[in-house]
């Protein structure tokens, strides 16, 4: 059953308008180029993360050698130059600045972040193994709040009105709890009343599924919250008029033709969320007796150990850079629009 | 009041089949608001129903009313929707979706997002195939290069696999008919088809839509546009307000109107036989007085001297959208610049309005340099140059009422009002010189309807009291009797004021009723230029020809 129509050729130009056109490169080296640019601008963050972090560390006001001195003896008192030399030497205070600066900005490309003041071990070791536990319920989390979120945008959006603002409701509460109320109830409920997760969960696995919800329903509710505003506007959109009127069901017009419009949004505010989740992670942490990156802050900053702190803020900052890569790769792959909306 | 008596079929051969669709008082209503008042219709095998309306008519919602889309909060009831012996008006969701694509395709207006700009060509018309069940993925995909090959689009391999915003919008309009008879569907309902693309464009997919009815399609035609309706229509029904007005067949109601209201619609559309003459009635009662012309050849008040605009594109890649153009508008002339999209008449028209800077070439103001000196030096005269743009809501402040928005402007002429009285008066004045009234300065642009937008943004245009307008594409976005009326207040205000038009526009009618000379564009460059009537007579260039060719006439039918 073919149809075969005499059509003269189109007076348009296919690609565009416009005269002098040589062939646009193809879309997957544009993509690979993009990329290509995209880890450069991610290296060049890291490096001024590490820059201003270093500086940082000269900001603290006071001698740095004596400040160790003082808080590896525990006392408040002012000590002589030759007793201050062996330490200016170990920990290379007796270079000059911008030798300081490129060997901890090298340092930062081996793995290597100095020594913390307080437990004599290399910043690398004391944050590191203490990321993992963290990067879990902050990845877990992310899952989690964008399951919540699709989910309950996917059966509320558009449908009957109390359905729909119900599911709104839901989304303007979650989104406003704090965690550490959110964690505090959950604790109470399911570990203290119900036993079913243990109280001091530490890193296993069944101690680590409240830490994770605590943390997902109020992102989950912000998420959803924009998903649910972009899905109202796609849904009202010609395109899914066009798919009505093929024959699509509401389901299908909504899992085939807006959910991918929908999530854009927000899959851009997730790198962004990762790292506030990280940086955020020590309240829940604290709460459910986890250890983490947020615990180490926490102890490093009373403690005034700085190259501590300055480890934890830079691992902060290169997980938040690369989350920001995968979310404009992921972005890329929804949406493989040129550039995407601006 | 059901008006289903005025509409008795008219005696046409085509009777003998048995009608495919049969719809019998029709009514829809949003809350208390019937949109569609009791209309009937029928559609038979191998013949087209255009139902013409302008804005709000119910010409849209009936379309959708036909797949059982009519939308949130709408009531529907009829005596009769028959679509071949099944009755629409009891069937389920299920049965609405197995009509919808498989019985019934159903044709949107392309404005870029009536195909999914995230999925593939491919995908997006092989869709009904999968919904209805037809074939595998493997012979799905070969139907649908069959299909893109049959709708006239070229490499159709090659275009199923890129995305619908890659594609011009010819070409997705194609994709959209290829989806919509995938199944080969007994009616086809085309909202709008054609809107939105260029003449030469419009023509093919007007002649596709016609092969498919060769073959025995029905076709459901919704238009606002009676010259493309002329083309394609077998019989032809004139909704105004939620009822058919007129019925009848295509040459009678196109020649021999029965109703006021289709005569004033007929009236309305500019063309080379309106010229001269008014396209609406006179509100005033004043009779069509003959047009005066102070055209004043010795006098150019602006010069384009060699224009060419170069963009680069986000690929690194010249492109060359002015191309060597050069004219002059003399005083109290009408210059009109003709070309489809992507010809470089809005960058000329930018140019001309030293909005845009031309990579070379200059513009000379009254004989002045104006183009080339700086910002600063020109805003002192800028005052003499107007512009009006096809949707003027998006160049108003809509927090300001219209009074504001008038005073504002006065602000930049050359006798800049003293007071704020002062100011009032004269935006009184000028709200009355475009055809509204004092009542309108409190009003927010929002609560305008299109046409009463398009006065204000002339009256802000003429405020400042200049010697040119740039008019571009003014008339574009409203209804025929709309146009009619803001075209006719144009001339009004050249015969008044002498003012001269820079006046784009991609419509050939209303080019050839407004102007005294045109310029016609093709990829930057200009082709053909003359007076209007030698040009339209006699086009020199294959373009122009091709283009006039094109154009629907009501004549055809």
């Amino acid at each position: 059953m073919t149809i075969l129509v005499e059509v003269p050729e189109p007076a348009v130009d296919p690609a565009g308008s416009g005269v002098d056109q040589r062939p646009a490169a193809r879309p997957g080296v544009r993509l690979a180029r993009r990329i290509v640019w995209k880890v450069a601008g991610a290296v060049a963050v890291v490096i001024a993360a590490a820059s201003v972090t270093f500086f940082a560390q000269l900001a603290v006001p006071g001698d740095r050698a004596t400040i160790l001195l003082n808080i590896q003896t525990g006392q408040h008192q002012h000590y002589t130059a030759a007793q201050l030399a062996p330490v200016r030497k170990e920990f290379g205070f007796d270079n000059p600045l911008v030798a300081q600066w490129l060997r901890y900005i090298g340092g930062v490309f081996h793995g290597d972040l100095g020594t913390s003041y307080t437990q004599h071990r290399p910043v690398t070791q004391v944050v590191g193994g203490q990321l993992g536990p963290s990067l879990i319920i902050t990845v877990g989390a992310l899952v989690v709040a964008w399951i919540l979120a699709i989910g309950i945008t996917l059966l509320t959006v558009k449908r009957r009105p109390v359905v729909s603002a119900l599911g709104s409701l839901w989304e303007t509460f979650t989104a406003c709890l704090p965690q550490y109320w959110v964690g505090i109830i959950l604790l109470v409920i399911f570990s203290v009343d119900l036993h079913w997760f243990p109280v001091i969960g530490g890193t296993s696995v069944k101690g680590t599924v409240l830490p994770i919800v605590t943390m997902a329903i109020p992102l989950a509710g912000f998420l959803g919250q924009v998903t649910r505003d972009e899905f109202e506007k796609v849904l009202d959109q010609p395109f899914v008029t066009t798919a009505r009127t093929r024959g699509q069901s509401d389901t299908g017009v909504r899992l085939r033709h807006a959910l991918r419009h929908a999530v854009l949004p927000a899959i851009t505010l997730s790198g962004w969320a990762l790292g506030a989740l990280l940086s955020g992670a020590v309240i829940v942490e604290n709460i459910f007796g986890r250890p983490g990156i947020g615990q180490v802050l926490v102890t490093a900053v009373s403690t005034r150990d700085v190259p501590t702190v300055s480890g934890v803020v830079l691992a902060v900052a290169i997980v938040y850079v690369i989350a920001n890569l995968l979310v404009d790769l992921a972005y890329a792959l929804v949406d493989p629009r040129l550039g995407g909306p601006a | 009041m059901t008006t289903s008596t005025a509409i008795e079929p008219g005696p046409e051969t085509l009777d003998a089949r048995p009608a495919l669709l049969t719809v019998e008082n029709l009514r829809v209503s949003f809350g208390d608001a019937e949109v569609v008042k009791g209309i009937s219709f029928t559609a038979r095998p191998g013949g087209c129903l255009a139902i013409v309306g302008e804005t709000g008519s119910g010409k849209s919602v009936t379309a959708r009313t036909l797949v059982g889309l009519t939308g949130r909060g709408s009531h529907v009831s009829a005596d009769r929707i028959d679509l071949a012996g099944v009755d629409l008006r009891r069937a389920s969701g299920r049965e609405w979706r197995s009509i919808r694509g498989r019985e019934v395709g159903f044709v949107l207006q392309d404005a870029l997002v009536s195909l999914d700009q995230l999925r593939r060509v491919g995908d997006e018309v092989a869709e009904p195939l999968r919904l209805h069940g037809w074939g595998n993925r493997r012979s799905r995909a070969e139907r649908v290069v069959e299909l893109l090959d049959a709708v006239g689009v070229p490499e159709p391999e090659v275009k199923a696999r890129q995305r619908p915003y890659e594609l011009s919008g010819g070409l997705r309009q194609r994709a959209l008919i290829a989806s919509a008879i995938a199944l080969d569907p007994k009616l086809v309902v085309a909202d709008e088809p054609t809107t939105a693309l260029d003449v030469t464009v419009q023509a093919q997919v007007l002649d596709l839509l016609a092969a498919s009815k060769e073959r025995g399609t029905s076709i459901i035609l919704i238009s606002h546009d009676l010259s493309v309706v002329a083309r394609l229509a077998d019989q032809v029904a004139v909704m105004r307000a939620g009822e058919i007005v007129e019925f009848g067949s295509a040459h009678q109601v196109l020649h021999d109107p029965k109703h006021a209201y289709t005569q004033a619609l007929l009236d309305a559309i500019p063309s080379e036989h309106t010229r001269g003459t008014r396209l609406a009635p006179p509100a005033d009662g004043v009779s069509d007085v003959p047009r005066v012309r102070k055209i004043d050849r010795d006098r150019p008040v602006l010069r384009a001297r060699n224009l060419v605009k170069v963009f680069q594109g986000p690929d690194k890649i010249d492109r060359t959208v002015v191309n060597d153009v050069s004219f002059d508008l003399f005083a109290g002339e009408t210059l009109g610049i003709v070309g489809e999209s992507g010809s470089g008449k809005t960058t000329t028209a930018r140019i001309a309005l030293a909005l845009t800077e031309a990579t070379s070439g200059d513009v000379l103001l009254h004989e002045k340099p104006w183009s080339s000196i700086s910002a600063a030096a020109r805003r002192t005269v800028r005052k003499q140059i107007g512009v009006i743009y096809q949707d003027p809501l998006s160049s108003f402040d809509p927090r300001w009422p219209v009074g504001r928005i008038l005073a504002d402007s006065l602000r930049t002429g050359s006798r800049p009002p003293s007071s704020k009285t002062e100011a009032q008066e004269r935006a009184v004045r000028l709200l009355e010189q475009v055809g509204l009234t004092r009542e309108h300065l409190t009003t927010a642009p929002l609560r305008l309807s299109g046409g009463q937008r398009q006065r204000v943004a002339i009256a802000r245009a003429l405020a400042p009291e200049p010697g040119i307008i740039v008019c571009d594409e003014p008339v574009s976005a409203l209804d025929v009797s709309v146009q009619a009326q803001v075209l006719d207040l144009l001339t009004d205000l050249q015969d008044e004021l002498g003012v001269s038009y820079l006046f784009i526009s991609h419509d050939l009618g209303v080019i050839h009723h407004m102007s005294d000379r045109i310029l016609v564009m093709k990829d930057g460059r200009l082709v053909e230029q003359g007076d209007a009537e030698a040009v339209f007579a006699a086009p020199a260039h294959p373009y122009t020809q091709r283009l006039l060719t094109a154009l629907p006439r009501l004549a055809q039918a």
